[in-house]
């Protein structure tokens, strides 16, 4: 019954979705599809990230370079793939979507295993330590993607076919996966691990006395993040005819940062709206291009001083709406 | 049967001899009071028990196995739970959110779990939920158990800071000055409190305080220590007229000094 009813929910979900995406090829054109694509992007990105850098409070400013992981191992591996999964399954969308999510959960996988190599060490430190140390892996990731000659190095990698890689990337893949990424990181937040997580953000020698695993919990939430940052890169790589190591520099990080400050750290709500703005605000500065980290730190300034919080807080959506009356986190129960 | 033990602890920070040579047990079942001027190292003790710091030399012995050295996370899952001098609850979260967090033992479902929204985890947060509920009952805070920790009042900060301790389900409870800030009514309650942890939960319980009223009423042994070293333990009334306890507290030779 419950799994029936979860089912039901699932497809409807799904089948909206698709209802969308058949809108939206028809109604608009190439140009605005690819902010709505990139929108969603964004929101996997800065979902993932709020969840350590706002729900655990531990300052993560590399997370670029598990987006490149993610990016380059579900291409390669995309690449690889495609030719005996067509032999089995034809040339069918089928195969198309088999080939496409393993790709993607594959870059997902190495992206949390390297989540997992980068955090171990680093999040021994805190705050501005762990956030310089994040960086340099950061720029470690990237320069080695620099120099990979199997991937094409500083030129990118863009497949064995010479118009690159497969437009896999579509609406209803990258919302299929903006949905899942939502609601199961939603969950984890209001869970028992999530209260964990928020503990060790408010007070870390207190949580520790609580025999909470710290260490492990901080770790995991790294990794878990990381891992939907290489979900986002797996997606962008195939929206593009290929991925290339500067698609991953410093300010990318700083753009999913920026995403997460502006809705509210802590708040996935927050994070979605963020996520959706830097999209938008970002085409808007298209002209300014070079002046863009320039608005950029005038934009968090701004915030700085009118809204520190952010504009949820760490505060939900939902939660607002329900209790306006009380400012108050209610337990989640969604 | 000893419960806690301490023997030739020793602790020094830098230059600071802040432990020397403490050795004391508690029994089961026992409320022990730990008392001393500011600065004479009952926080630090606590702190070497549960952890926090690392001992330089001597064995802490909890249920007979030595835990000096381990980590705080470890010894809590062992049974020992603690409050702090400088309250430290979880100020975002809720009230019932505060204790449910301490609460690892009944919690038994996965990250996955807790993702996909299984039975598991619902059972596992019905039990959070329900064991919050039964410690805030008798901490006297079930009516503010949706309210956010930090918007409590300094006195129910304190005890949510208890009724968090308590759902780690431990053998021995550490309290760093559960008094300090409640007016005499207040602390008149959490005497009862107290008693009734040991009664009815069959705790045992270590308490460090300032307001002698708490102590002296409440304590079956109390520990007085002084620049780190011991110097003196008995029951109440021995402790009161001891020469060394009113040197410490007084500074001088006493005549028919109250403390």
């Amino acid at each position: 019954m419950r799994l029936a009813l979860r089912l039901v929910a699932t497809l409807g979900v799904l089948l909206a979705i698709y209802g969308l995406q058949f809108g939206l090829e028809h109604g608009l054109n190439d140009y605005v599809q690819r902010i709505v694509l990139l929108a969603g992007i964004n929101i996997i990105l800065a979902v993932g990230l709020n969840l350590i850098n706002g729900t655990t409070g531990q300052f993560s400013i590399g997370h670029a370079g598990f987006m490149a992981v993610g990016a380059y191992s579900a291409a390669y591996v995309g690449v690889r793939i495609a030719g005996p999964l067509h032999g089995v399954l034809g040339q069918g969308v089928l195969a198309n979507a088999v080939i496409f999510n393993a790709a993607l959960l594959v870059g997902a996988l190495f992206a949390g295993i390297s989540g997992l190599v980068v955090g171990m060490p680093s999040l021994r430190l805190r705050g501005d330590y762990l956030a310089v140390v994040t960086l340099g892996f950061g720029e470690i990731i990237r320069i080695l993607f620099n120099n990979a000659t199997f991937l094409g190095a500083a030129t990118g990698y863009f497949g064995d076919d010479p118009s690159g890689l497969p437009a896999y990337t579509n609406f209803f893949w990258v919302y299929a996966w903006v949905a899942v990424i939502v609601v199961l990181i939603h969950n984890l937040t209001f869970s028992q691990t999530g209260r964990s997580l928020i503990a060790i953000r408010e007070d870390e020698i207190a949580a520790e006395a609580m025999a909470t695993p710290t260490t492990r919990l901080k770790v995991t939430a790294f990794a878990i993040s990381a891992a939907t940052a290489g979900i986002a890169g797996g997606l962008f790589a195939h929206m593009q005819a290929g991925v290339r190591p500067e698609d991953f520099r410093f300010e990318k990080s700083i753009d999913m940062v920026v995403m997460i400050i502006v809705g509210g750290l802590g708040s996935i709500s927050g994070a979605i709206f963020g996520g959706i703005f830097l999209a938008v605000s970002l085409e808007l500065m298209r002209d300014l291009q070079q002046y863009r980290l320039v608005l950029y730190a005038l934009l968090l300034i701004v915030i700085m001083i009118v809204r520190p919080q952010g504009l949820l807080g760490t505060r939900e959506l939902h939660h607002v709406l329900r209790r306006r009356a009380k400012p108050a986190r209610p337990s989640g129960d969604a | 049967m000893t419960l806690l033990e301490l023997l030739k602890v020793e602790k020094t920070f830098g230059g600071l001899r802040a432990v020397h040579d403490v050795s004391f047990a508690v029994e089961k079942g026992a409320i022990f009071g730990l008392i001393g001027p500011n600065g004479a190292g009952k926080t630090t003790l606590f702190n070497l028990i549960t952890g926090v710091y690392q001992p330089d030399r001597g064995a802490i012995m909890f249920a007979g196995k030595d835990i000096a050295g381990s980590r705080p996370a470890t010894i809590a899952a062992l049974g020992v739970a603690r409050t702090f001098q400088n309250i430290r609850i979880f100020r975002a979260m809720t009230v019932e959110e505060n204790v449910m967090v301490a609460g690892h033992h009944l919690h038994t479902a996965s990250i996955v779990d807790a993702m996909l929204r299984s039975r598991r985890y619902e059972n596992d947060e019905r039990a959070l939920s329900k064991r919050a509920g039964e410690l805030l009952q008798i901490l006297g805070l079930a009516d503010l158990a949706r309210e956010t920790a930090g918007s409590l009042p300094y006195g129910s900060q304190r005890r949510l800071e208890i009724a968090r301790a308590l759902m780690l389900s431990p053998q021995l409870l550490l309290l760093d000055e559960p008094a300090a800030g409640m007016n005499s009514q207040e602390a008149r309650t959490l005497n009862e409190q107290i008693r009734f942890l040991r009664d009815q939960l069959g705790l045992t319980v270590v308490l460090v305080e300032h307001n002698m009223a708490v102590v002296m009423s409440v304590c079956d042994t109390i520990h007085v220590v002084d620049h780190g070293e011991t110097i003196a333990e008995g029951t109440a009334a021995e402790v009161k007229v001891h020469p060394k306890v009113l040197a410490a507290y007084l500074g001088e030779e006493p005549k028919q000094a109250e403390i």
